[in-house]
C-alpha cells in the first residue's frame, strides 16, 4: 500500500506533554495543577441566553463571518476595553476558539518559505500550524531576566529578509508575562521598519492583575494596517468548551481568512455565538469577580514558592506561574516526573512550551485555594527532600 | 477599606479559612490580616461566624417557616419595637422589614410543624400591634447563602491541558 499521509505531518512532533497525560490517567489522588483552563463555570446568565437560543430554535448556519449582532458588539468591546475601532462589516470574523484564528491567519497571510517569528515559551499551536503551510518557524528565546517579555534587541536579531509575521503571544501561557506599552512601542518600531505583520494572539487580555493592564499592539500608531489581533471568550468569560473566539484585521487581510474559514469550517457554533453576545453585553462583571479570584491565588502561588525556597518571578497576566528550578539539578521532565510518581502532583515541563523553557515549570492557578494549598505542601515536602 | 472588602468577600466563602492564607492571598502579613479581623469584631461588622449545616442530612428535624407579618407601627418608635419583641425569640432566625404587601418578614425554625405553629398563635399573633400573619413552610432548600445544596460538583476537566 502507498503511504496514506501527508509529508509534512508526519515530521511534526505530538505534544510534549502528551506522555503525562497518559500516566496521570492511570493515577489515583492526583492533584493536578496541569489544566490551561478556568476552573470556573461559564456564568449562568451566559449559558441560560445559549440555552434560550436553542429553544428559539436558532438552530442553522450563521453567516460566515458571524451574526452581526456578535460582530458589533466585538467591536464595541474593542473600542471600549483596547481603544482600537474595527469596522464590524469588514475587519471583524467569529472563529472556532483563539485557535483556529492562528491557523487561518497564518494560512491567508504566510507563503511557502516564509519565516514566521515565534517568542517561546509560548502555546502549542504556533509552530506546527506555520510547518503545516510550509512556512518556517523561527524561535526566539524569551528569557527570565527581561521577565519573558520581547526586546526590540532580540526581534532584530532574528530578523531576515525572508522574515514575514511575528507572532506575539502575551499575556503569555506559559510564563504569565504581558508586555507593556514601552515595551510594545520598541517592537512596533522595528515591525514597521522592517515592513513585517503581527499575529497578536490576546486570548488572556482580561487576566492581568496587579495595576498592570493589556495594551492591544494594534492601538499603536501605523501598527492597525500590520496587525491581526486575535481574542476570544474561553479565558475572559470561562467559556472554554463553547469554541468560540475571534479574529480582527484589515479588509484586505481578513477577507481572504474568512475565505479559508467558509470552506473549511462553515461558520462557529451558533448557540456559542448567542451566548457570546450576553457574555459581551452584560459579562464585566464577571471577570471582575473572576480576575480577583485568580489574582487572590497568583499572589498565594508566589509567596508559597518564595517561602520554599523557589525562584519565582511574578507573573502579572494569564494564570500561570513559571517557577525556575534549576537549583535543583533536574531537567524540568524529570523534576515533573518525579514530582508526579513521589507527590502526586501534576505540573507542565517548560519545555512542553519550547526549548527555552528547560529549567521551568508551568504551574496552573485555575485552581481552588483549598486545591493549592494542598498541591503546595506536598511541593514543599518534595522540595524539601531534594534539595 | 480595599484589605478589609477583600478580607470580608473571602470570609463570607469560608469563615475558616487560615490568616496566613489570607494574607499570602491578600499579599499581606498575618499581623495586618488578624488586626483588621479583630477591628471589624470589635465594631461588629464581623457579628460572627455560623456554618452552612443542610439539616436534610443529619437526623435532627427541623423545620422552617416564613411568616408575613402586618403591624402597627408606634409613633416615635416606627417598626423597631414590634421587630425587637419579635426577634428576642429563640425560635426567629430573621427579621427582616420589607417594602409592599407587608412589613416583616420573620423566618422561624421549629422542630416540628406543630411547634412552629404554636409559636405563631400563641406568641406572635397576639402582640399587641401584630395586625395579621401568613405562615408559608419550606418544602425544601435547594440553594442558601449562595451556595447550591443539592448539586455534587466535580471538576469535569481533563487532567492536562497545554
Amino acid at each position: 500500500m502507498r503511504d496514506p499521509l501527508n509529508k509534512v505531518i508526519k515530521e511534526i512532533k505530538p505534544s510534549g506533554i502528551r506522555k503525562f497525560f497518559d500516566i496521570v490517567q492511570e493515577m489515583k489522588d492526583v492533584i493536578s495543577l496541569g489544566v490551561g483552563e478556568p476552573d470556573f463555570d461559564t456564568p449562568w446568565h451566559i449559558r441560560e441566553e445559549g440555552i434560550y437560543s436553542l429553544e428559539k430554535g436558532r438552530t442553522h448556519y450563521t453567516s460566515n463571518a458571524g451574526l452581526v449582532a456578535l460582530k458589533n458588539e466585538i467591536a464595541n468591546y474593542l473600542e471600549r476595553r483596547c481603544n482600537i475601532t474595527y469596522d464590524p462589516a469588514s475587519e471583524i470574523m467569529v472563529t472556532i476558539g483563539g485557535s483556529e484564528a492562528i491557523d487561518v491567519a497564518l494560512r491567508a497571510m504566510a507563503d511557502p518559505g516564509d519565516e514566521i517569528l515565534i517568542p517561546t515559551p509560548s502555546y502549542v499551536s504556533y509552530l506546527p500550524c506555520t510547518q503545516l503551510i510550509g512556512a518556517v518557524p523561527v524561535t526566539i528565546d524569551l528569557k527570565e531576566e527581561n521577565e519573558f517579555r520581547l526586546t526590540p534587541e532580540e526581534l532584530l536579531e532574528k530578523i531576515t529578509d525572508k522574515t514575514k509575521i511575528l507572532i506575539l503571544p502575551f499575556p503569555n501561557n506559559p510564563t504569565g508575562a504581558v508586555m507593556r506599552r514601552e515595551d510594545l512601542e520598541k517592537i512596533a518600531k522595528v515591525i514597521i521598519e522592517k515592513d513585517l505583520f503581527v499575529i497578536s494572539d490576546e486570548i488572556y487580555s482580561e487576566l492581568t492583575y496587579g495595576g498592570v493592564s493589556h495594551v492591544s499592539i494594534a492601538s499603536l500608531p501605523g501598527m492597525k494596517e500590520r496587525t491581526v489581533t486575535i481574542n476570544g471568550f474561553s479565558k475572559a468569560y470561562a467559556m472554554t468548551g463553547w469554541r468560540l473566539g475571534y479574529a480582527c484585521a484589515p479588509a484586505v487581510i481578513l477577507k481572504q481568512m474568512i475565505k479559508i474559514h467558509q470552506f473549511a469550517i462553515m461558520c462557529a457554533p451558533t448557540t456559542s455565538q448567542y451566548a457570546a453576545v450576553e457574555a459581551l453585553k452584560n459579562g464585566d462583571s464577571d471577570v471582575d469577580e473572576m480576575r480577583e479570584v485568580y489574582d487572590q491565588r497568583r499572589k498565594y502561588l508566589i509567596a508559597a514558592f518564595r517561602r520554599m525556597g523557589i525562584e519565582c518571578f511574578e507573573p502579572m497576566g494569564a494564570f500561570y506561574v513559571f517557577p525556575n528550578i534549576k537549583k535543583f539539578g533536574m531537567t524540568s521532565d524529570d523534576f515533573a516526573m518525579k514530582l508526579l510518581e513521589e507527590e502526586r502532583v501534576a505540573v507542565i515541563p517548560g519545555t512542553a512550551f519550547g526549548d527555552c523553557g528547560e529549567g521551568f515549570l508551568r504551574i496552573s492557578y485555575a485552581y481552588s485555594i483549598e486545591n493549592l494549598k494542598a498541591a503546595m505542601e506536598r511541593i514543599e515536602r518534595f522540595v524539601k527532600r531534594h534539595q | 477599606m480595599e484589605l478589609r472588602n477583600a478580607i470580608l468577600k473571602n470570609l463570607d466563602k469560608n469563615s475558616k479559612i487560615s490568616v496566613s492564607d489570607l494574607a499570602d492571598m491578600l499579599g499581606s502579613s498575618a499581623d495586618e490580616i488578624a488586626a483588621e479581623i479583630r477591628a471589624m469584631e470589635e465594631e461588629n461588622v464581623i457579628c460572627g461566624y455560623p456554618t452552612l449545616i443542610d439539616w436534610d442530612k443529619t437526623n435532627i428535624e427541623k423545620v422552617t417557616a416564613l411568616i408575613e407579618v402586618k403591624v402597627q407601627p408606634k409613633r416615635g418608635v416606627g417598626f423597631e419595637d414590634v421587630a425587637e419583641r419579635i426577634y428576642k425569640f429563640d425560635e426567629v432566625e430573621y427579621v427582616y422589614l420589607m417594602s409592599a404587601d407587608y412589613d416583616l418578614m420573620v423566618i422561624v425554625e421549629g422542630k416540628t410543624m406543630r411547634e412552629v405553629a404554636t409559636f405563631v398563635s400563641s406568641k406572635l399573633a397576639p402582640m399587641e400591634s401584630v395586625l395579621s400573619t401568613a405562615t408559608h413552610f419550606v418544602l425544601k432548600k435547594y440553594k442558601e447563602h449562595g451556595l447550591a445544596l443539592v448539586e455534587d460538583k466535580k471538576d469535569e476537566r481533563e487532567l492536562i491541558l497545554p
